[in-house]
């Protein structure tokens, strides 16, 4: 299979993938500016709500927290 | 049919199903979206007069198409919002913009880019490239009225009349190419009629599309998760979630 792939690539050597007939430069970084956004819009939404869901257990840890203490004091 | 609109509006069943869906959704996705680029990078030929430049095509038209596919979604779930007051429509919404802001820039970026070797000029301001500025304009205002209101009600509104009034964009970007005869090449894809591409550029093309389609599907899920949680901060389940994500570490 992997033959069968290898021989219909169109490029054929690293150097003639990256130059791409002096095309490189552009086609390069157009790939390289999408990859970078993409990855920024799949990654911020998990942090975000990994960090909103930290926050919340810490303020449940907190009321409970201070719940215990009042008790102790009375 | 009644019992399943009464299960899209309750958050925990949304919060449950996406997450299902992703599990399967986003490895597919990631692997069409690898598949595609090697495709159309390492196995099709140079095109005839643009030579390795146009290679950039397999990420210029998905995420332009996209884009404005993602500006329905917006205003339909911005109309559904206004008319019948739904709150998960109003979070659908609110969690489109983001995406369609980050894919209409990719559009304009890899354009710039792709118009420098082969127009020989970054920009120009014909009607394509600028209607679809004016799209970035539209969704990042959409953003920015959301956080200029203390009222989440009153913002969805806003929102919702903006994106409303901004689809008259839409029918523009879409026909600018055959009204105002510029730069910007007429489209290659047709449903009806033969299709001015070859088919070994086209399929990897219609690859990278459907990837893209699903890209802002789990985009838009993970966005709406995020925002359902953060609203429904006072309810027991995201409670017991925030607990059961803190104590798995």
């Amino acid at each position: 299979m992997w033959e069968a792939l290898s021989q219909k690539l169109y490029f054929h050597s690293i150097d003639a993938l990256l130059a791409m007939d002096g095309h490189g430069t552009f086609v390069w970084s157009a790939y390289l500016i999408t990859v970078v956004v993409v990855a920024a819009i799949l990654i911020a939404p998990r942090r975000r709500q990994r960090r909103f869901l930290r926050r919340l257990a810490g303020e449940i840890k907190r009321a409970r927290g201070d719940r215990a203490n009042v008790r102790e004091d009375i | 049919m009644w019992s399943f609109f009464h299960k899209l509006g309750s958050p925990p069943w949304l919060y449950a199903i996406s997450g299902s869906i992703l599990r399967w959704l986003l490895p597919a996705t990631l692997l069409a979206l690898a598949v595609g680029l090697a495709w159309g990078l390492l196995f099709t030929g140079p095109e005839a007069r643009q030579g390795n430049s146009y290679r950039i095509i397999y990420i210029h038209v998905p995420a332009a198409v996209v884009a404005l596919a993602g500006y329905y979604v917006m205003a339909i779930a911005g109309a559904v919002n206004l008319i019948w007051k739904m709150k998960m429509a109003d979070v659908a919404m609110k969690s489109a913009a983001p995406i369609g802001a980050a894919l209409t820039f990719i559009a304009l970026v890899t354009g710039a880019i792709w118009g420098k070797p082969t127009w020989g000029t970054w920009w120009v301001w014909d009607a394509r490239i600028t209607s679809m500025l004016i799209l970035l304009f539209l969704y990042l205002g959409v953003l920015a009225l959301y956080e200029a209101f203390d009222n989440k009600a009153a913002a969805g509104k806003a929102c919702a009349v903006l994106s409303l009034v901004g689809m008259v964009n839409i029918p523009i970007i879409y026909k600018s190419v055959d009204w105002w005869y510029s730069l910007h090449q007429p489209a290659s894809i047709k449903f009806i009629g033969q299709s001015t591409i070859d088919s070994s550029m086209l399929h990897p093309l219609l690859l990278m599309i459907a990837a893209f389609y699903a890209l802002f599907t789990c985009c838009l899920l993970l966005n709406m998760r995020a925002e359902l949680l953060q609203r429904e901060a006072r309810t027991n389940w995201v409670k017991k979630l925030a607990v059961a994500a803190d104590s798995r570490g």
